[in-house]
C-alpha cells in the first residue's frame, strides 16, 4: 500500500488537480480533501495547493485559515503531520501561524509568471530530502502576493536555525530576459527567501510551484519539482 | 409610482415611452407596437431595446454573416454550428472542443481593468454554457501608438484586468496578439477567446423544454451595473425622484466565476441540466427570451424572486442588468433539490425564478402583476435586419496606388543591419514578455505551448497525448489596403500558425472589429472582409463555428482599420510531436518554405522605416497554404523538423530573430539565388515558413517537399550559442550578436510601459 497524500480544495483553489497529478506521478496516492470537511481521511501528509482561495479577499490565505479542514490540519501539524504549502498554500500557512512571517504584494505591483531558479538551502526537511544541499533547481513561479517579509529577529532566527529552505538565485529567465525589469528576486522577498520550514522540518511553505515541474512536456519542461513528492513518499514509506 | 403592467399598457395606449433614448429607431418602435398589438410596457420596451441593439441582434451584419453558413465547407468535425453560445468541434477519441472569440472593446476603453476582466468572464461563461470545462484563454489586443500617453493608461489596465480575472479563474492564457497602431487610439480592441473541452455526450444547448421544468437563476446577485439604458426608463418615465446614475461598465468577481464554473460542471456531470444560458449582454432579458424561444414551450418568470444586490432596482432594471457571474439553467422538477444542493456546496446562490409552460408566451410577473407578455421569438430572433448601403471608398484607389514597393530601400549591409535592429525593436515586433508574464500560462498542467509560440497548445488527454492548438491573427493594415484579401490573410496566417506547431486546422471563429456601419465605406470594408473570409474558409475546408461582430469602433469620422481577427482551432494526435519556435540544436539546417516575392504593402518594414501604409497586401494563395500546412504537419509527425516558425509580419528576419532568441542559438544565413538581401529579409509574402531540419532528416525532408511541389530553399544553419557570443549573420551583408538583437527586441515594451 502506498502513501496517501491529501490535497485540500478551498473555494478558489486552482492548482489542486495539478498537485494531485504530481503526487500520482511520484507514486503516491492523492486524496482530495474538502475545505468544509474536518476529516483528513487518514492521509499521511497534506499539500495546500496554489490558487486564489476565497478570491484572496481580505488578504491572501486569511479566510481559508479559518476553514474547518484547517482546524484539523493546524492541530495535526503541531503533532508532526507533514504539510507542504505551495504559493497560496504558503500564504495560508503563514496566516495560520504554522510558519512565521507574512506575504505582501510583489514589489513591482504586477502578477508575475516565469521559470525561476532556486537554491535548495536545506535538504533535511520532510519535503526536500531527495535534493542535495546547495542544489540549484528551476521551478515555475506565478503570484501576485509573493513578497516574503518578517522582522529582522525572525529572519535571523530562520537563518540561524537553517529554516530557510529555498532562496531565489540568478539564472533561468531573468538572464534570458523573459521578464524585463525584474531581477533574480521576482517579488522583493526579504533576503531572497523563496521558502521556509518549521522547527522540525515537517511543515514547508514556498512560493514557486513544484507541481508544474514534473513532466518534460508541460510546465517548465523539467522534472525538478518531482523530488518534493518523492521525498515525502520515502519518508512515509520508511516511517 | 404606478407599475406599468400589461393591463396598464392596454388601457393607456397614448403614453409616450423613451424608445429613442433606449436606442430604438422610430420604425423599430412601431414594429414592436405592431408585434404586440398595443404599446409595450416599460419592461417589454427594456427587453426589446437591448435585444434589438446592434450588439445583440447583429442587425447591420446579419445579411453578410449568412455567407458563413451558405459557403460552409462540408466538415465532419462540426458538431454544433453558428447560433449557439459557441460552436463545437469533434477532435476525436470522443472529445469535443468548443471555442469562441468575443470583443469587449468599448468597455475596455472606458474602464480598462474591469472592461477587459469582464470580457474574459463573458467568453468563459459562453464556454461553460455549452457543457465544457474551460481549458485556456487567449487575448488578441490592439492599442493606439505605443508612445501615446493614453496607451499607458489603457494597456496596463487591460493587461492587469485580463490577468487579474483569468489568473484567478485558473485558466492558462496561451496566446493572442498585441498590436499598436495610431488608428486604435480612441478605440482599443480587446478581444477575448476561450477553449473548452467535453465529451460528445455532454454538449448542452440553450433551450428551455418540457412544461413544468424549473428555471433556476444562479451565481451573483443582480445589481445595478451595466444598465444605463434602463435607468432612463426608470427615472424619466416612472419616477423622477429616483437616483439614476448607474455605472455602465460591469464589475467582475473572478472568485464568484470560478465557483460558477465548478458548480456548473458538477451539475452537468450529474446530468441535472436540460438547458442552460449564461447572462451576458442584456442579462435576464436575453437569457429568458433565448431559452424560451429555442425550446418547445413558453416561460413564466417571477421577477420578485431574483436575488438582488440593491433592493431599490425597478423590474426594468432587473431585466436589463448586466451584473456578471450569473447563469440560468432549466432543470426537471425532481432534480431541482440536487441542483440547489450542488450550488450550496459551492456557496453559490441559486433561486427558482420560474418555469417552462406549455404555451408559447414569455410572461414575467412583478408583485403579482403581469409586466411582460411577449412571444419570445420576437424578442430574441425577429429583430430588425438592415441592408445598410455600402460603397467602395473613393480613397481606396489612391491608397492602393501608393506602392510600398517603391519606397527607398536600405543600401548596403550597414543600413540593412540598422533597419533589422529597428524592425525587431519596434513596438509591434518587439517581445511582449512584459505583458504575457502577467498571465498564468501553466495552471491546469496541460500547457504544451504558449505565447510567444506560433499557436497555443493544450493537452486534453494525458494517456493518448491528444491535444488542441489555437492561433489568433489579424492584420488591420493589410485589411485597410484590401479588406477582402486582408481577411483571407488573417485566416491564412492563423491556419499556418496552427500547422507550424504540428496541429491539423479544423475550424474557425472570428471577431470582426470595424467602424460605424452607418458609413458606407466602413460597410463596404465589412462586406468585403466577410466575403473574403467565407470564400477562404470554404476553400480551406475550415467552417466558421461562430464569432462576434464589433461595430462603431470609431471616434468622430475616423474609423479603425478594418480588423477581422481570426481564430483557427487545430488538433494534434500526440502533443509530444509538437514543433516549437526555438532553435534546438546547433548544426541543424534552415529551410525557407514557399515563394518570396517583392511584397511590402502594409508590411512592418514600411511602417517602421517609412511610417507608410499603401499599395497592396501580399498575394493570397490558399492552395499553397494548404500544401504548406500538410508539409509542416508531416514534418512534425515524422520528426523531420525540430523547430519551425511561420513567416508573417516582419518577414524572415523577424522569424529568425525570434527562433534564435528563444533558443539562445545563432544562425548563419545565405541569400538564395534570385533574391536580393533586402527582399529575402523583409518581404511579407504569405504561404511561407522557416524550418530547422536535423541533418539526418534533410534528404527525407527535401524529397517530401519536392514530391509535393513545395519550394524548399536551404538558407543557412543554426550556429553558435548565445553564451559563446553567437551571431545572426547574413553572409556578405552583416553580422549581429544575439546579445544586441536581444537588447533591441526585449527592452522596447518595458521602456514604453513600465
Amino acid at each position: 500500500m502506498t502513501s496517501r497524500i491529501g490535497v485540500v480544495t478551498f473555494p478558489g483553489s486552482l492548482d489542486d488537480r495539478d498537485t494531485q497529478r504530481a503526487i500520482r506521478l511520484a507514486g503516491a496516492e492523492p486524496v482530495a480533501l474538502w475545505h468544509k470537511d474536518k476529516d483528513l481521511k487518514q492521509v499521511d501528509a497534506v499539500v495546500l495547493p496554489g490558487g486564489f482561495s476565497y478570491g484572496d479577499y481580505l488578504r491572501a490565505g486569511a479566510i481559508s485559515r479559518f476553514s474547518p479542514v484547517m482546524e484539523t490540519i493546524i492541530a495535526e501539524a503541531k503533532s508532526g503531520l507533514p504539510v507542504l504549502g505551495i504559493c497560496n498554500g504558503f500564504q495560508v500557512l503563514t496566516e495560520a501561524h504554522l510558519l512565521p512571517g507574512a506575504m505582501l504584494g510583489n514589489n513591482h505591483l504586477h502578477f508575475i509568471c516565469r521559470d525561476q531558479k532556486l537554491r535548495v538551502e536545506n535538504s533535511a526537511t520532510a519535503w526536500t530530502a531527495d535534493f542535495a544541499a546547495g542544489q540549484e533547481i528551476h521551478i515555475p513561479l506565478k503570484n501576485m502576493d509573493g513578497r516574503y517579509v518578517a522582522d529582522a529577529r525572525t529572519l535571523d532566527m530562520l537563518e540561524a536555525e537553517g529554516r530557510v529552505v529555498f532562496r531565489y538565485v540568478a539564472g533561468a529567465d531573468e538572464e534570458a530576459g523573459a521578464v524585463p525589469g525584474v531581477g533574480h528576486n521576482p517579488n522583493g522577498s526579504l533576503r531572497d527567501i523563496a521558502g521556509i520550514t518549521n522547527e522540525t522540518g515537517s511543515v514547508v511553505g514556498l512560493m514557486p510551484h513544484p507541481e508544474h515541474a514534473v513532466e518534460s512536456l508541460v510546465g517548465n519542461g523539467r522534472t525538478d519539482g518531482l523530488p518534493f513528492f518523492t521525498s515525502i513518499l520515502k519518508r512515509l514509506v520508511s516511517a | 409610482m404606478t407599475l406599468d403592467t400589461v393591463d396598464n399598457a392596454t388601457r393607456t395606449p397614448d403614453v409616450e415611452l423613451p424608445w429613442a433614448e433606449l436606442g430604438l429607431k422610430k420604425d423599430e418602435y412601431e414594429r414592436v407596437v405592431e408585434i404586440l398589438g398595443r404599446r409595450p410596457t416599460g419592461a417589454e420596451l427594456a427587453m426589446y431595446s437591448v435585444m434589438w441593439s446592434e450588439h445583440c441582434s447583429y442587425k447591420s451584419s446579419k445579411v453578410h454573416l449568412r455567407q458563413f453558413g451558405e459557403k460552409a465547407p462540408r466538415s465532419d468535425a462540426l458538431l454544433v454550428g453558428i447560433g449557439e453560445n459557441a460552436g463545437v468541434v469533434d477532435v476525436g477519441q470522443g472529445y469535443a472542443v468548443t471555442f469562441k472569440v468575443e470583443s469587449h472593446n468599448h468597455p475596455s476603453y472606458v474602464e480598462p481593468y474591469q472592461g477587459a476582466a469582464t470580457g474574459v468572464g463573458g467568453i468563459v461563461r459562453d464556454i461553460i454554457a455549452m457543457g465544457a470545462r474551460p481549458v485556456a484563454v487567449v487575448d488578441p489586443l490592439r492599442f493606439g501608438a505605443a508612445d501615446h500617453p493614453d496607451t499607458k493608461r489603457v494597456l496596463p489596465g487591460v493587461v492587469a484586468g485580463i490577468g487579474g480575472y483569468g489568473n484567478c479563474l485558473g485558466l492558462p492564457n496561451i496566446g493572442g496578439e498585441v498590436v499598436f497602431d495610431a488608428c486604435y487610439q480612441g478605440n482599443p480592441l480587446v478581444n477575448a477567446g476561450a477553449i473548452g473541452v467535453m465529451r460528445h455526450e455532454d454538449i448542452h444547448l440553450a433551450k428551455a423544454s418540457g412544461a413544468g421544468n424549473k428555471v433556476i437563476l444562479y451565481g451573483a446577485r443582480t445589481g445595478g451595473d451595466g444598465i444605463g439604458g434602463a435607468s432612463i426608463l426608470a427615472s424619466e418615465t416612472f419616477d423622477d425622484a429616483k437616483p439614476s446614475k448607474r455605472p455602465a461598465v460591469q464589475v467582475g468577481d473572478p472568485f464568484q466565476e470560478k465557483l460558477l464554473i465548478e458548480c456548473t460542471l458538477e451539475a452537468f456531470a450529474e446530468k441535472l441540466v436540460v438547458g442552460i444560458q449564461d447572462l451576458g449582454a442584456a442579462g435576464l432579458s436575453c437569457a429568458t427570451s433565448e431559452l424560451a424561444s429555442n425550446g418547445s414551450g413558453g416561460m413564466h418568470v417571477v421577477l420578485d424572486d431574483v436575488p438582488l444586490r440593491d433592493s431599490t432596482l425597478s423590474p426594468e432594471e432587473i431585466l436589463m442588468s448586466e451584473s456578471q457571474e450569473r447563469m440560468c439553467a432549466v432543470v426537471e422538477p425532481e432534480k431541482v433539490e440536487r441542483f440547489l444542493a450542488i450550488c450550496e456546496k459551492w456557496d453559490v446562490i441559486a433561486t427558482v425564478i420560474g418555469e417552462v409552460t406549455d404555451g408559447d408566451r414569455l410572461e414575467i410577473y412583478w408583485h403579482g402583476e403581469k409586466i411582460v407578455d411577449v412571444d419570445p421569438r420576437t424578442v430574441a430572433h425577429d429583430g430588425p435586419v438592415y441592408e445598410r448601403p455600402y460603397a467602395r471608398p473613393d480613397w481606396q484607389d489612391a491608397l492602393q496606388a501608393d506602392d510600398a514597393n517603391k519606397l527607398p530601400r536600405p543600401a548596403g549591409g550597414d543600413q540593412l543591419r540598422d533597419q533589422v535592429l529597428r524592425l525587431v525593436g519596434s513596438p509591434n515586433q518587439a517581445s511582449k514578455a512584459w505583458i504575457t508574464s502577467q498571465y498564468d500560462h501553466l495552471v491546469q498542467g496541460n500547457t504544451v505551448l504558449a505565447q510567444p509560440q506560433d499557436s497555443g497548445m493544450i493537452r486534453i488527454d494525458e494517456e493518448s497525448g491528444l491535444g488542441v492548438a489555437l492561433a489568433t491573427d489579424g492584420n488591420g493594415r493589410y485589411a485597410k489596403l484590401d479588406p477582402y484579401h486582408g481577411a483571407q490573410l488573417a485566416l491564412a496566417e492563423a491556419y499556418r500558425n496552427v500547422a507550424t506547431t504540428g496541429a491539423r486546422p479544423l475550424a474557425v471563429s472570428d471577431c470582426l472589429n470595424f467602424g460605424s456601419p452607418e458609413d458606407p465605406a466602413v460597410m463596404w470594408q465589412f462586406a468585403e472582409a466577410v466575403r473574403g473570409l467565407a470564400d477562404a474558409c470554404q476553400e480551406l475546408g475550415t467552417p466558421v463555428t461562430g464569432g462576434n461582430v464589433s461595430l462603431y469602433n470609431q471616434t468622430g469620422e475616423a474609423a479603425i482599420h478594418p480588423t477581422p481577427v481570426v481564430a483557427v482551432l487545430g488538433v494534434i494526435d500526440d502533443v509530444a510531436r509538437r514543433t516549437p519556435v526555438a532553435f534546438q540544436e546547433e548544426g541543424q539546417l534552415l529551410y525557407l518554405l514557399g515563394d518570396t516575392r517583392e511584397e511590402f504593402g502594409g508590411s512592418a518594414w514600411s511602417q517602421v522605416v517609412h511610417d507608410h501604409l499603401g499599395g497592396l497586401p501580399p498575394q493570397v494563395d490558399l492552395e499553397r497554404e494548404r500544401l504548406l500546412a500538410e508539409i509542416l504537419i508531416a514534418a512534425s509527425r515524422d520528426g523531420m523538423a525540430d523547430s519551425a516558425h511561420d513567416l508573417s509580419d516582419g518577414g524572415l528576419v523577424q522569424a529568425v530573430t525570434e527562433s534564435a532568441l528563444l533558443g539562445g542559438k545563432g544562425a548563419r544565413l545565405v541569400v538564395p539565388d534570385g533574391l536580393d538581401a533586402f527582399t529575402f529579409l523583409f518581404s511579407e509574402s504569405a504561404g511561407r515558413a522557416l524550418v530547422a531540419v536535423p541533418r539526418s532528416e534533410e534528404l527525407r525532408f527535401t524529397d517530401m517537399c519536392g514530391a509535393r511541389g513545395l519550394p524548399a530553399t536551404r538558407i543557412g544553419v543554426v550556429d553558435g550559442r548565445e553564451e559563446d557570443g553567437a551571431v545572426v549573420e547574413v553572409q556578405g551583408e552583416f553580422s549581429l550578436p544575439l546579445t544586441e538583437l536581444r537588447t533591441a527586441h526585449e527592452t522596447t515594451i518595458p521602456a514604453v510601459l513600465a
